[in-house]
């Protein structure tokens, strides 16, 4: 929807005025959580981002915000001086420069659209739950289908060079129980150490995926088997780890509690001993197949 | 957030007390409670639970705070280092 002034009901000039970003997900909660009042809705150009993302690159801004307040002529059509934000916009927005400039006040409201009625009903105060983000189990299994997607395409080269090398080395079966090892270390650091994020030891997150590889090497170790000699047992152990670790790291963008210096110190300590562990993998598995 | 913890003694997040004047902007910004009013005056209380995301400096109308804010993403890190590298990756999600 394109950015402006929306009315919510038939709002006045009393009424009170919501900032959100022209992503699609927020409007359609804001709108709907909001239904059955009377409020403005202003909605800056984010590009279809949302108010996060957005204003970590800076389009949910100060400058954004001024040039809307400016166009929809806000300090003629309400009688109050008072933005109502998004909490996770502030990393854009200069409140002060805000007031500066337009001589509106800027109150960070809630982190969720959600808590909107709440906070209204408070008397526009923020409680500590409004203000307390969290990363809930549904949370994160939402965030997985994307992941796994991505997570797809990157291993796809490494899924086919294992299924041939498996057909042609021991046959078709081999192949498949291949790909099925792959596929699952995979799923183990893209999807299962998500959703057991805060069980799992840490704080790092390839450990974290360390452990849902090895719980993932015992199912196939009782199942499909880790292969035929020592030295293809202990390939395939490093390698589907190493598979796990990757992903479960990788899964550090997705959260919001995990800081650039810390994700810049994991890659640092963490990365270079995964591609170690990874080549090592793989040669013993030449090792294995050679002789 | 409390249940969530990353690595610790990291992050870039510097504040000068002597230029603070109490508005208290910074507890309302941070996203996790790494601030406290004591006396007129913020305190840092949970340091390591700061994720850099830049809202409490781009909010201090004294820059009594900065932080080098970004995002905490190892496919972005990633990207990056390979680009530096002279190694182009398909833009991804984000």
């Amino acid at each position: 929807m394109p950015p402006g002034l929306y009315a919510i009901g038939t709002p006045d000039q009393n009424s009170a005025v919501i900032v959100t970003a022209n992503y699609k997900l927020s409007f359609d909660i804001v709108r709907s959580s909001l239904a059955g009042r009377n409020l403005w809705l202003l909605v800056l150009e984010t590009f279809g981002i949302n108010v996060w993302c957005a204003a970590g690159k800076g389009s949910f801004g100060t400058e954004e915000l001024v040039r809307r307040v400016d166009q929809a002529e806000l300090a003629n059509l309400v009688q109050h001086r008072t933005l109502l934000l998004p909490i996770l916009g502030a990393p854009g927005v200069a409140a002060h420069e805000v007031s500066r400039q337009t001589g509106f006040r800027v109150n960070y409201a809630t982190i969720r659209a959600s808590d909107l009625p709440a906070y209204l009903d408070n008397g526009m105060q923020t409680t500590e739950a409004m203000r307390e983000l969290t990363f809930s189990l549904r949370d994160r299994a939402v965030l997985i289908p994307v992941e796994l997607v991505q997570a797809l395409k990157s291993i796809l080269p490494f899924l086919i060079s294992v299924f041939l090398i498996g057909w042609w080395t021991a046959g078709l079966p081999s192949g498949v129980y291949g790909c099925i090892a792959l596929l699952g270390a995979m799923l183990a650091g893209t999807a299962v150490a998500p959703l057991l994020l805060p069980w799992l030891p840490g704080p790092s997150f390839t450990l974290k995926g360390v452990v849902t590889g090895l719980l993932w090497c015992g199912i196939c170790a009782i199942t499909i088997g880790l292969g035929s000699s020592p030295l293809a047992v202990l390939g395939t152990l490093l390698g589907l780890t190493a598979v796990s670790a990757f992903f479960a790291f990788n899964f550090t963008g997705c959260t919001p509690f995990t800081s650039l210096s810390g994700v810049r110190k994991e890659m640092q300590l963490a990365l270079p001993k995964l591609v170690v562990v990874g080549l090592t993998a793989a040669i013993l598995w030449g090792c294995a197949l050679l002789g | 957030m409390k249940k969530f913890r990353y690595l610790k003694n990291v992050a870039t997040l510097k504040y000068d007390e002597e230029l603070c004047i109490g508005c208290g902007r910074c507890l309302e910004v941070c996203p996790h409670a790494v601030f406290k009013l004591l006396n007129g005056r913020a305190k840092i209380i949970d340091f390591d639970a700061c994720m850099e995301c830049g809202a409490c400096a781009k909010n201090c109308p004294v820059t009594a705070l900065a932080v080098t804010a970004g995002v905490g993403c190892a496919a972005g890190l990633l990207t990056e280092w390979l680009r530096e590298r002279g190694v182009k990756l398909k833009q991804d999600g984000c």
